[in-house]
């Protein structure tokens, strides 16, 4: 309330012009902005309906300057007039993006799982193992959010080609849940941290245990921040590709690793380029505009005290 | 529990000496070991329960994670430091060799890895402009406009594009030479050969501007939530003791906001130390190396040449440089925002 009335005598104060100006400005700055953020989008996926002569042209509006056409989405063999008929791109296609999916799926749950206990634990109880308190275990924790990939990838190279976990999905599903591990346990403890603990000291006078308070009580509280923990791990690695291009060849691969794989052959088959990146992006962008409330939360949580 | 730290103990004994062909009961490949870990692991979490009661089932709550982390960072690590210090290159014959510190001093005289060190630290200060520009955006985002939802989505949208995917999107197609739009668009402005990727210093600045696209909203996100956790009053007491706009801003506005801004260009810095796909798809380091980063400088050694040896090497040296790098940019940043409030 009070709030609006001093926003009115504030626009009151305000010269007419002055405000209409500065109107012009912010719509004018965030039109050009979406701009820039679209235009890539919006060019990829009318590329995919081009035919050569549209792309060296530089036809940019379907219908007008162009004659749509499945040409690329053909090549894909996931155009109308394809999608019946056996393609092995389109096999290729489904395989590698099943691959993306279990892996990130797969990781992303593991590191919800073990993240969450572990965070739980560190915002609750005081450990210490020989010299370690709390600070320098969540510290380690953290801290290997500065690792660079490259530094565990030769190792890993080495090693799970010993083990014989290379090309396979379970060793992208384990190095992955590393990756995101210490994103998970950041949010979620920020999470747990704004849970009162008079409620899990409630469920324990009540006489339930330590592991059923977490599960009865907490874990339903916490669990948009788990979602929102899920989802930024999925995004994560779902676009990982230096593991992935380095630790798999033929079973495991994933989506990027195919996208870039193609990327390599310098032929201009912008069309089938152009849906190939479109398939790609399109599960994410959904993801995107469907769940971004909780994107959000993922990204902001611990930045504001 | 202590029969599982036997089991473990035993198997890791077996297949060493299977592999250093002492004697021939073995498995052959090192997977048995990783499973007796799980299982010691377990045996540990139950063990814990058993003997230490309550303690044990708090402490049960970290041991996963623990024991995960460390099996997967430290044993690596390690593994890491001792390759660095061997000649193996997968493609040769010979196996590996311990050479000592030949890979270090290769690595001092390597110009391509200390260009690529070089360029870590302008793409490193690229962030800087990234941060103008999101602290711009954010801004706008806060401000009061219709649809902001609608524009939110669009603005947070590069950020969920896998970077390969962007890397052909924008570097591949848009910037092509011959027919991309950024290219025609350039040539109407005036710049008649809008080679993106040719010149050394351009290139450098396509492969920022490629990287700046896909992360600026992640900055810009942390920052509108800081605008937003802003108190109003503060704001409305500044405008009534007559400050602008301007004055607000500088006065009020961004010192409040200083912390949240430090978080997100540090996290912002820690990304970008890894920054690797863009460069390997777009330029894939060229033209002559000029755009490495040393990630992606290091997967070329591998790809390229199987040096293992030789790569671990450098890789350990940037992990080395990275760490110190980044304890001294904690360290003064916390000292800056103390400071200043």
């Amino acid at each position: 309330m009070s709030v609006q009335t001093t926003e009115y005598t504030v626009s009151e104060i305000r010269s007419p012009a002055s405000f209409i100006t500065s109107r012009v400005f912010i719509y004018g700055a965030l039109v050009f902005w979406a701009l820039i953020c679209l235009f890539p989008i919006y060019w990829t996926i009318t590329t995919s309906f081009k035919s050569a002569v549209d792309v060296t042209q530089g036809h940019l509006i379907p219908f007008v300057d162009f004659q749509p056409d499945w040409k690329g989405w053909r090549s894909l063999g996931l155009s109308p007039d394809s999608i019946f008929q056996t393609s092995t791109v389109r096999d290729e296609f489904f395989k590698r993006f099943m691959n993306s999916v279990i892996t990130s799926v797969g990781a992303s749950s593991l590191a919800i799982v073990i993240g969450s206990l572990a965070a739980y634990g560190l915002t609750r109880y005081r450990y210490k193992f020989a010299w370690f308190k709390n600070e320098d275990i969540s510290f380690f924790f953290l801290s290997q959010l500065i690792l660079p990939p490259v530094v565990l990838a030769l190792p890993f190279l080495v090693l799970y080609r010993e083990v014989g976990l290379l090309d396979t999905r379970i060793g992208l599903v384990l190095l992955y849940t590393l990756m995101v591990l210490p994103i998970v346990i950041w949010i979620m403890r920020d999470q747990f941290n704004s849970i009162p603990v008079e409620l899990e000291e409630a469920a324990l006078v009540d006489g339930l245990s330590i592991w059923g308070a977490f599960f009865r009580i907490v874990m339903p509280i916490a669990l948009p921040g788990m979602v929102a923990a899920f989802i930024l791990a999925m995004v994560l690695c779902w676009n990982e590709y230096f593991f992935a291009a380095l630790l798999t060849s033929t079973d495991a691969k994933t989506i990027p690793v195919m996208v870039a794989s193609q990327t390599g052959s310098q032929g201009i088959n912008w069309w089938s380029m152009a849906a190939l990146a479109t398939a790609a992006i399109a599960p994410l962008a959904v993801i995107g505009i469907a769940l971004e409330r909780y994107l959000i939360m993922g990204m902001t949580a611990g930045a504001v005290k | 529990m202590a029969a599982a730290t036997l089991g473990l103990l035993a198997t890791i004994l077996v297949q060493i000496l299977y592999k250093s062909e002492v004697d021939t009961i073995g498995f052959d490949t090192w997977r048995p070991v990783v499973y007796a870990y799980v299982l010691w692991g377990v045996a540990l979490g139950i063990g814990q329960v058993l003997t230490r009661g309550e303690d044990g089932q708090r402490a049960l709550f970290l041991l996963p994670a623990l024991l995960f982390t460390i099996a997967m960072v430290i044993f690596p690590t390690l593994f890491g430091f001792y390759i660095a210090l061997t000649d193996w290159n997968l493609s040769s014959f010979s196996g590996r060799r311990f050479n000592g510190l030949d890979n270090f001093w290769q690595m001092l005289g390597d110009p391509y890895y200390r260009n690529a060190l070089f360029n870590m630290v302008l793409y490193v200060l690229a962030v800087l402009v990234e941060y103008v520009i999101a602290f711009g955006l954010a801004l706008l985002l806060n401000a009061q406009i219709r649809a902001r939802k609608f524009f939110r989505v669009v603005f947070l949208m590069p950020l969920m594009l896998s970077p390969v995917a962007v890397s052909w999107m924008i570097g591949k197609s848009l910037m092509e030479y011959r027919f991309g739009p950024a290219a025609t668009l350039a040539r109407h402005l005036g710049w008649d050969n809008p080679a993106f990727f040719s010149d050394p210093i351009i290139a450098r600045i396509s492969i920022m501007i490629l990287d700046a696209w896909t992360f600026i909203p992640f900055m810009m996100i942390m920052l509108l939530a800081g605008l937003q956790a802003m108190s109003r009053e503060v704001l409305e007491a500044a405008r009534v003791d007559g400050a602008t706009t301007w004055q607000t801003f500088w006065q009020v506005t961004f010192p409040l906001m200083l912390p949240v801004s430090v978080t997100a260009v540090i996290l912002r810095i820690i990304f970008k130390l890894k920054l690797a796909d863009i460069i390997i798809t777009v330029t894939s380091g060229g033209p002559g190396g000029a755009t490495d980063s040393v990630s992606s400088f290091i997967y070329r050694e591998y790809r390229d040449r199987s040096n293992v040896g030789y790569g671990t090497m450098l890789a350990m040296a940037y992990l080395v440089i990275i760490v110190v790098f980044v304890t001294w940019l904690l360290k003064l940043a916390n000292r800056f925002v103390r400071n200043v409030n």
